[in-house]
């Protein structure tokens, strides 16, 4: 009897000094789940999510604060990414943050800009360049659709303009077949 | 005779070869308008070098390569460049891309063409020859060859120097009839390979349904140590990787290349641009082509590119009745064409006009009743049948685990298949959405980047104003000097941060 206390509490006292040990060797800075749910995310930044950019709406749905419909840019697909990582069920995008739209890019019409710079400071990704009354442009290449410049703009002059195919983006589609089953 | 190494699986198909292969090469006619694409090749597009009213010579330069992996584009005739613009071009989309539209002054003026002694030149010298003379692999890849003329950076020397004559898809012919007729310029070009890649051996493997192809290129090949290989007629013994095995017995590592394995491979019609551009001074302007299937007198046409394919069929004799679909390639791997107005590129070896002899019938498509014929039959050793639950259900990630990207998409499994599933269409569409996937990953990642840099520039911009207040009220430092004499407050660097208005 004793030597069995004796022995249990041996060697609790050991894994308990093991595990107190390994907690602050192996201490994991931030929270993992953020990282790995941010990469999941578009980054578009575009904050209909109801928050300040993709890694805060990781933060908050790492936080069980947010859920995890609530990003139109990643659409079904991105919900269902979501789900997946968490071990979730997938359920359809929440109207209140926005509808799933085909991915656009501003364009700024160059002969309208007033040189505000009023884009510029909205941009998420810096990616419009000019300078105070001098004409403003996107960077296609770095737009990530996220239409927070349209709204600052005071004369209307930036348009979303979705991709246009080309053969460089083109895909071939889900084979259109029509399984019939065996008679 | 060296023994032959088969591949697994394979097809015996039929072959159509004798319908365009009797009669010689001819040459096309020049047409009055020529629309050349300014990317004929796997990379980046070429740059266009004219202008709209430009006056252009044949074989001048009008596109320059951007990049290692690009390729030179030039002039096929003479006369006045009348767009640089979008215009179709043979791809399965029927998309249009850049292209350079030249209206012929029918004079085909040649620019001062300059034949070079190799033996004198430096290799890379060489290489940049063959690159400004937009050679590149025209068994239907268009890979710059320049680049394939490489070995900077391998350590172990090449072992063997493959020319690839098996021509393995049915209907197409245009390597045959130029090895008959031109068997001495392939092997000289050849020469020009073998001499920048010093490999052990030159193999030239040959599909054995072309005997007179055979006699012409050994007969070419005597006096020296290149050896002409006859393989077995079975589908797809052209394939680089299926060859590479075939002649050398070498297997060619999943997500790698035949040079892996100290195999290099070159079509023999791009052995012969080679040939042309140094010995000649010709830059790739024209390619031989095969028309046949259901026109009037099928052949072998040498066309300049950027010749409308409506133009070849009408040198051919015109369309016979039924023609349902224009194929660019063979039936296995070529795409239907949207339009006949679509112009030769580089990578257009056959024209097939195919009626409903041509094509398979379209049959019902019935479920997977898991027979295993696909798997039989697959040159990559893949499970066609497990790729394809995975694409089906989209499934991209097991797709990819069960070697997605080892098929080269060759069509054995689906010509096979009992159940008519059409199965490379499933894989192609796979491989496209992976690919996609990855770019999205990739542009997701820039956008992370310079979203965090933008914070970063904020939050700098921010304590540097903050600073500059400090800075900018000495007055109240000066009445209550005692406060905080400790902090000493950081001198505002001028000009950092103000890249962007803000």
């Amino acid at each position: 009897m004793i030597v069995a206390v004796i022995a249990l509490g041996l060697l609790a006292g050991a894994s308990g000094l093991l595990l107190g040990f390994a907690a602050i060797r192996f201490k994991v800075e931030g929270d993992p789940m953020v990282e790995q749910i941010d990469a999941v995310l578009p980054q578009t930044q575009c904050g209909q999510c109801g928050y300040a950019g993709c890694r805060p709406y990781a933060e908050a749905i790492a936080a069980g604060e947010a859920d995890i419909n609530r990003c139109p840019p990643g659409g079904q697909n991105g919900i269902a990414a979501l789900a997946e990582l968490l071990g979730r069920d997938p359920k359809p995008l929440d109207p209140e943050s926005g509808i799933e739209k085909p991915k656009m890019a501003a364009v700024i019409d160059e002969q309208s800009c007033i040189g505000c710079t009023l884009c510029i400071q909205a941009c998420p990704v810096d990616a419009i360049v000019g300078a105070a009354k001098h004409m403003h442009t996107v960077i296609a290449r770095e737009c990530t659709g996220c239409e927070l410049c349209l709204a600052p703009c005071p004369v209307d002059c930036i348009h979303m303009i979705p991709f246009a195919p080309s053969i460089t983006t083109w895909k071939w589609t889900y084979p259109a077949v029509e399984v019939k089953a065996a008679a | 005779m060296s023994a032959l190494f088969p591949f697994h699986g394979g097809l015996k198909t039929v072959r159509h070869k004798t319908e365009s292969n009797q009669t010689p090469i001819q040459a096309g006619i020049l047409p009055p308008r020529l629309t050349v694409p300014l990317r004929q090749h796997i990379g980046a597009i070429a740059k266009p070098l004219v202008q709209p009213g430009d006056r252009v010579l044949k074989g001048q330069m009008i596109g320059q390569p951007d990049g290692y992996i690009s390729a030179a584009i030039h002039a096929p005739t003479s006369g006045v460049v009348s767009a640089v613009d979008q215009q179709p071009v043979p791809h399965p989309s029927g998309l249009s891309d850049l292209c350079v539209t030249i209206e012929s002054d029918g004079e085909d003026r040649w620019i001062d063409r300059e034949p070079v002694d190799y033996h004198r030149l430096h290799p890379s010298e060489l290489r940049q020859t063959i690159r400004n003379a937009g050679v590149v692999g025209l068994g239907g890849a268009g890979f710059p060859s320049a680049v394939k003329l490489n070995l900077a950076g391998r350590s172990e020397p090449l072992a063997t120097l493959m020319l690839n004559g098996a021509e393995c898809e049915p209907w197409i012919t245009c390597d045959d009839r130029l090895m008959r007729e031109r068997a001495a310029e392939i092997v000289a070009g050849l020469q020009i390979m073998a001499h920048l890649l010093g490999p052990a051996e030159v193999l030239i493997g040959i599909e054995d349904d072309k005997p007179e192809a055979i006699a012409a290129m050994t007969a070419a090949c005597a006096g020296t140590s290149y050896e002409v290989r006859p393989v077995p007629t079975r589908y797809p013994s052209g394939s680089v990787k299926q060859l590479v095995k075939l002649l050398t017995g070498r297997e060619t590592p999943v997500d790698g290349l035949p040079v892996d394995v100290g195999v290099q491979c070159f079509n023999v019609a791009t052995a012969y641009t080679v040939y042309r551009a140094i010995h000649c001074g010709e830059p790739v302007i024209s390619r031989v082509v095969t028309v046949t299937g259901q026109v009037h007198r099928p052949g072998n046409l040498e066309v300049l590119i950027g010749t409308p394919f409506a133009e070849l069929i009408k040198q051919c004799g015109g369309y016979r009745d039924g023609v349902e679909r224009l194929i660019m390639g063979g039936p296995m791997m070529g795409f239907a064409l949207h339009s006949d107005e679509a112009p030769v590129t580089k990578a257009a070896n056959c024209l097939l006009a195919a009626g409903p002899a041509e094509l398979a019938a379209e049959l019902p498509v019935l479920p997977c009743i898991r027979c295993g014929a696909c798997m039989d039959v697959c040159p990559a050793n893949l499970l066609p049948q497990q790729l394809y639950w995975h694409a089906r259900a989209k499934e991209f990630d097991q797709a990819r685990d069960c070697h997605l990207f080892s098929c080269i998409e060759c069509g054995c499994c689906s010509h096979v298949c009992p159940s008519h599933i059409p199965l490379v269409q499933y894989y192609r569409y796979a491989k496209n959405e992976i690919w996609a996937q990855e770019k999205e990953k990739q542009r997701a990642e820039q956008a992370r980047q310079r979203h965090q840099a933008r914070m970063e520039r904020l939050e700098r911009e921010k304590q540097e104003r903050e600073a500059k207040l400090r800075q900018k009220a000495p007055v109240r430092t000066e009445v209550v000097p005692h406060l905080d004499p400790l902090i000493s407050v950081p001198s505002p660097t001028k000009g950092e941060g103000s890249g962007q208005v803000g």
